[in-house]
């Protein structure tokens, strides 16, 4: 086995003690950002506590010497010695470009490898087949089509734990970014177009779901659950909702458009095929809008 | 802490030295921070007719299945705006000339025509406009002809702009003859009216060359 | 005949606009009046209204900031204190309403708090400091002042005529667009930025026309003061950056009027395309507005720090790198729309690199520091404030540059608190900074320390208050702009950020106090030498306040320290050095009305398009035209100061430093 280079321990440490630091200062209560529930989560987690860390190790050692220096130097302090011909050193120059260059060299690594492994649209890896999930931000509510086992649900997202899940995602009407944060990285749903994104839970467990990007009058309103379940659980629910409530068309697919908040989570127990690829390449309508005020003919 | 401070005077000699390299020399002659301070403007003009560009660029393909480039653009009408508004920008130059010489009769013929070229000019653009808009193609029809329309409708805007500046810098030779404000302000009117020129020749490259090359050869 | 208007306009149904709309209407009314029947009109018309001084200008930019820094931070209590309230709970504040103030607080602490505040700071110092008389073009100077003026004037009228944006203060399609923004929100926030991004724009050139083209004699590149550069370089950003945003704007406006397709959701409109214009310009925003700040700091430091500026040359890179920089890192602004691993790498290197001309400035602030004698006047504590804080902020910042950081924290409050940690930490402070430092220069009187250091003290400690449990909260999966919430875990660091800003309430109430309590005991504050803080740069070499031409002649630079080494040797000597200069009559450019009076028809123009009033907008046009062929007319442009006006305030003020001298000896 080969052995880790003392720096990255060193970091792992760091990480780890930033972390705990982190979560104590926060009195106990969880960070859901820094208490991942998935790999993704975990990922972004590293990249954010190791990049933390060593900006940390210029940032603090900066402060103090500020501090320390104007301190020391301050016009009634006798023992210092005034130097007013001191403005230029070569020397200092160096280190003072340099260090900076270094740690963005290396810190620029970081993040280049972070945004690779951990783009939204990279598949996991697991021994499982992805589970599809389509989803449509509405205003103000989420809608997640499950195409495979052809049920809906709305506001609810429940996921088989140790799944990966493969969500394309798209919008009714304007921007919002589908953001769950215990699972991992947020991504923007557009009008007409599809985002990737890969997440994974790997615990069981009810995390909070949100649209991070502001959607209009009732974005605050557009929070969802999310649950992950054990995969016998999962199968039970997939056949609760596939035995009761309203059916998913084009038709309901309407009544949804029109603006509503804070709506329950419920599902339908049949969701048409292909109704996502609809909504994407426009054979439905965009969402209406404030229902007032009458649209201008253009 | 230091109380009151003192201070010694300036320095006696105030340079009436030439301007040289480096600024070393004092303020500039107005006659160059005026066409200095014109030309930066000139450029931020410049970047602005960049984003339109760009707008353009990106939604170039863009045609919600109605009429695009190929299908829309007449290269002759094109032609004859773009000879307008080049024999325009010779016209203004010999304006320049005039007003070098201090001719006011030379100075308000050679702007006169330099007016009526770049109304010209402006006529076969709105006939162009107005032609699209009763084929169904106008600016509300899809992306594409909303960046067509934005983009040389801004330039049009520009040319109207400098029209109606023209018209005044011909009132103020006539009322005030060839003061040396005046003289300053048409160096500015003769940059503004070179540039829309140059501006015009993106245009007629990028979008309408361009725009009719055949399908294969686009990018 | 009166377009969309109507008196539904007119919010009668919403206490709160209608309230403040009323005591803001009422107190502008009192001060008119009191300013007429003192019979101060004549005085402010001719002094301040039309004057083309860049010294005046620069003050009454300043003071425009100042006064939106109160209507925009009454719009961050109101944000605070609803979301310290809506937990479980609607608030008092209504979604409609809600959204139309964080919309209106980003927007004016941006274009009409900061951006006037650096811009007010670089047109009153860059012309003294470059040791001439005024900047290249001083009426277009007042036009452009107006003009942010006039856009400052629309968006507050909308809090009583209609309705501002509920976008945010970047209005982003779809939301803009007409269809989901039928009002007039997004077009009152839309045309009064086109009109003062025309002012800025103008600002931005003659700053640029004045430094590259207008310097004391001798004043070669490496001679000229630092917040010189520094200014050069945020006016050349504006330069490059503002059309791109006066071009997106005129985009979405095209859509929301005449029903193009630049951003729609149909026939092929492209929203994502929005966001990169707009950033593209919103990133090198915030370098106009650090950049100035950057330069102040290194005047006070070196000054206070009785040093001079470390690695001068280096500055100068620094400052030109963070220029060019600036245009390279737009997209960190949505690593979340998913543009691939490459694209976001690129980007996200590209903003760290960034980092590191900041970083360099930082360390040459702080060798700047070490070995100086350091006195602690307000100024001094601005920037050792900045100092520390800025560090935090641009950490959180290079730290968001990583996209797989990012992706968790975009458009959190972790965001919030890291642009509002360099904003405030950087802009703010420097503008406070700048503001200490060359006031008793501007009116010769200072400021009271007690009441100034008292302010800073509430301004830091309320700072970490309000915005450390933002960061928190980012970590806990807050996002912004919520107008209420339920979750237990983010209540209590609400209620903490509400503290906070109560305690930078005290902070800007001190500032109040301060100016009245200084203007109040101005005799006893009166600084008679000009030269209150023994400083390095030749605005220090005229009298407080300077004569309206600045320098009765003009001053010879042969060093990067000018005024500094003159005063070194006259301190050596304990005389002055040289001898009265040959005194002669100067031209200066005769005072305008047509910055006013252009702003008066664009306020009329923005109005009438916002409210669709089309008759009222061809006659706004018309009356602009008419402004512009008035003053094309004007057939004197100078007025000359007698050269005996010009002898007796010189001999006043070389006398002032004499006594001082001798007095020292």
């Amino acid at each position: 086995m080969s052995r880790t280079p003392r720096w990255l321990s060193w970091l792992a440490v760091a990480r780890t003690s930033l972390a705990a630091s982190l979560l104590l200062a926060a009195s106990g209560c969880e960070l859901a950002v820094l208490s991942p529930r998935g790999p993704v989560a975990s990922g972004d987690n590293i990249i954010l506590l190791d990049s933390l860390a060593i900006m940390l190790v210029i940032a603090i050692p900066t402060i103090i010497a500020t501090l320390i220096v104007g301190w020391w130097f301050r016009e009634s302090n006798q023992r210092a010695r005034y130097l007013p011909t001191f403005a230029y050193s070569g020397r200092l120059e160096l280190i003072v470009w340099s260090i900076p260059a270094l740690v963005v060299f290396f810190l620029g690594g970081v993040a280049w490898i972070g945004a690779h492994t951990l783009d939204p649209a990279q598949p996991l890896r697991s021994s499982n087949p992805p589970l599809e999930v389509e989803v449509v931000s509405l205003d103000w509510k989420w809608l997640f089509i499950y195409p495979q086992q052809h049920v809906a649900s709305v506001n609810h997202l429940v996921a088989p734990v140790g799944v990966p899940l493969h969500l394309k995602i798209t919008s009714a009407s304007v921007f919002n970014v589908f953001f769950v944060p215990q699972l991992g990285s947020e991504i923007y749903s557009m009008y007409g177009m599809t985002s990737v994104l890969n997440l994974e839970a790997d615990r069981p467990g009810d995390y909070f779901g949100l649209s991070a990007h502001f959607s209009g009058d009732g974005f605050p309103g557009m929070s969802f659950d999310v649950e992950a379940l054990p995969a016998a659980d999962f199968a039970a629910w997939i056949a609760r909702a596939g035995s009761a409530g309203p059916v998913l068309d084009g038709t309901s697919y309407r009544d949804l458009l029109a603006q509503s908040a804070n709506v329950a989570p419920y599902t339908y127990r049949s969701a048409q095929a292909g109704l996502f690829d609809s909504i994407v390449h426009g054979e439905l309508p965009p969402g209406s809008g404030p229902a007032l005020t009458p649209r201008p003919s253009h | 802490m230091s109380g009151a401070l003192e201070v010694a005077g300036e320095a006696l000699h105030s340079h009436a030295s030439p301007v040289s390299g480096h600024g070393m020399g004092g303020p500039a002659p107005k006659r160059i921070i005026v066409g200095y301070g014109f030309w930066i403007f000139l450029l931020s003009d410049v970047v602005m007719f960049a984003s339109f560009f760009a707008a353009y660029a990106v939604l170039f393909k863009n045609t919600a299945g109605g009429p695009s480039a190929r299908d829309l653009f007449d290269l002759h009408n094109t032609a004859v705006q773009t000879g307008c508004l080049l024999l325009s920008t010779f016209t203004c130059g010999m304006a320049g000339l005039a007003v070098a010489e201090r001719n006011m009769r030379w100075t308000q013929l050679m702007l006169l025509l330099t007016g009526l070229l770049g109304a010209a000019f402006l006529s076969l653009e709105l006939h162009e406009f107005t032609g699209l808009v009763a084929r169904g193609a106008g600016p509300t029809r899809s992306a594409f002809l909303s960046s067509f329309f934005t983009l040389v409708g801004c330039h049009g805007v520009h040319v109207t702009a400098g029209l109606l500046w023209l018209g005044t810098m011909m009132a103020q030779f006539q009322a005030k003859g060839f003061r040396e404000d005046i003289r300053h302000r048409f160096l500015c009117f003769t940059l503004f009216w070179h540039a829309l020129d140059i501006i015009w020749v993106g245009i007629f490259s990028l979008v309408y060359l361009v725009g009719t090359l055949p399908a294969e050869m686009l990018p | 005949m009166l377009g969309k208007l109507t008196w539904q306009a007119i919010p009668f149904d919403q206490p709160i606009p209608l309230l403040s709309g009323a005591l803001v209407g009422l107190i502008l009314a009192g001060v008119l009046i009191w300013i007429v029947m003192k019979g101060h009109l004549p005085y402010l018309w001719r002094e301040w209204i039309t004057s083309v001084d860049h010294k005046r200008i620069g003050v009454m930019y300043c003071l425009l900031a100042l006064v939106m820094l109160i209507r925009g931070f009454i719009d961050a209590l109101m944000m605070r204190s609803q979301q310290a309230l809506a937990f479980h709970s609607g608030g008092y504040l209504p979604p409609e309403h809600y959204d139309q103030i964080f919309s209106a607080h980003g927007t004016i602490m941006i274009f009409f708090v900061a951006m006037p505040f650096v811009i007010g700071l670089m047109n009153f110092a860059v012309p003294l400091q470059l040791g001439v008389r005024d900047v290249a073009f001083p009426t277009l100077n007042s036009v452009a002042f107006w003009l942010t003026a006039a856009g400052a004037l629309l968006v507050n009228v909308s809090l009583v005529i209609g309705e501002f944006a509920r976008t945010g203060w970047l209005p982003f399609p779809p939301l803009s667009e007409l269809t989901y923004s039928p009002g007039v929100g997004v077009d009152y926030y839309a045309w009064s930025l086109e009109i003062s991004g025309v002012g800025t724009l103008l600002g931005g050139i003659n700053i640029v026309t004045t430094i590259l083209k207008m310097r004391a004699p001798g004043m070669s590149y490496m001679r000229m003061p630092i917040f010189c550069w520094t200014s050069l370089a945020s006016s050349l950003l504006i330069i490059a950056a503002f059309p791109i945003l006066t071009a997106s704007l005129a985009m979405l406006l095209l859509d929301r009027y005449v029903g193009f397709h630049f951003f729609t959701n149909e026939a092929g409109g492209n929203a994502m395309m929005f966001m990169n214009l707009i950033w593209a310009w919103g990133h090198p925003e915030v370098y106009i507005l650090i950049l100035p700040a950057f330069g102040v700091f290194s005047e006070v430091v070196a000054t206070f720090s009785h040093k001079s500026l470390f690695g001068r040359r280096s500055m100068v890179v620094a400052t030109l790198a963070i220029c060019i920089l600036s245009f390279t890192v737009w997209l960190h602004h949505f690593f979340t729309m998913g543009a691939g691993g490459d694209v976001n790498g690129v980007f996200g290197i590209a903003s760290m690199i960034i980092a590191v001309p900041t970083g360099v400035k930082i360390f040459n602030w702080l060798f700047t520091m070490y070995g100086g004698r350091i006195r602690f006047g307000s100024p001094m504590l601005w920037s050792i404030g900045f100092m520390v804080t800025f560090v935090i902020g641009g950490m959180t910042g290079v730290l968001l540059a990583s996209p797989a950081a990012d992706f968790q924290l975009h458009n959190s409050l972790f965001l919030v608190a890291h642009f509002h940690n360099v904003i405030i930490g950087g802009v703010l402070f420097g503008s406070f900074a700048g503001y200490a430092y060359w006031f008793p220069k501007a009116f010769g009187f200072r400021l009271d320390e007690r009441l100034g250091k008292a302010a800073f003290w509430c301004w830091f400690v309320g700072f970490y208050v309000a915005f450390v449990p933002l960061y928190v909260l980012g970590l806990e999966g807050m996002t912004r702009r919520m107008q209420h919430y339920d979750r237990p875990e983010w209540y209590p660091w609400v209620l903490i950020a509400g503290v906070g800003a109560l305690i930078i309430l005290c902070g800007i109430a001190l500032q109040v106090a301060q100016l009245w309590y200084s203007i109040r005991h101005r005799a006893r504050l009166r600084e008679p030498t000009g030269d209150p803080w023994d400083a390095r740069t030749l605005e220090w070499s005229t009298a407080s306040p300077p004569p309206a031409y600045n320098f009765a002649v003009l001053p010879t630079v042969t060093s990067e320290e000018p005024y500094w080494d003159l005063k070194h040797r006259a301190r050596e000597l304990g005389r002055l050095v040289t001898e009265e200069p040959h005194y002669e009559p100067l031209e200066m450019p005769r005072n305008s009305a047509t910055g006013f009076v252009t702003a008066f028809f664009a306020v009329v123009a923005g109005f009438s398009l916002i409210w669709h009033i089309w008759w009222l907008v061809i006659l706004s046009l018309v009356g602009a035209y008419a402004t512009f062929v008035v003053f094309a007319w004007r057939d004197i442009h100078e007025i000359v100061i007698p050269v005996e006006e010009v002898e007796r305030l010189d001999r006043a003020n070389r006398a002032a430093r004499a006594r001082a001298l001798e007095a020292a000896r």
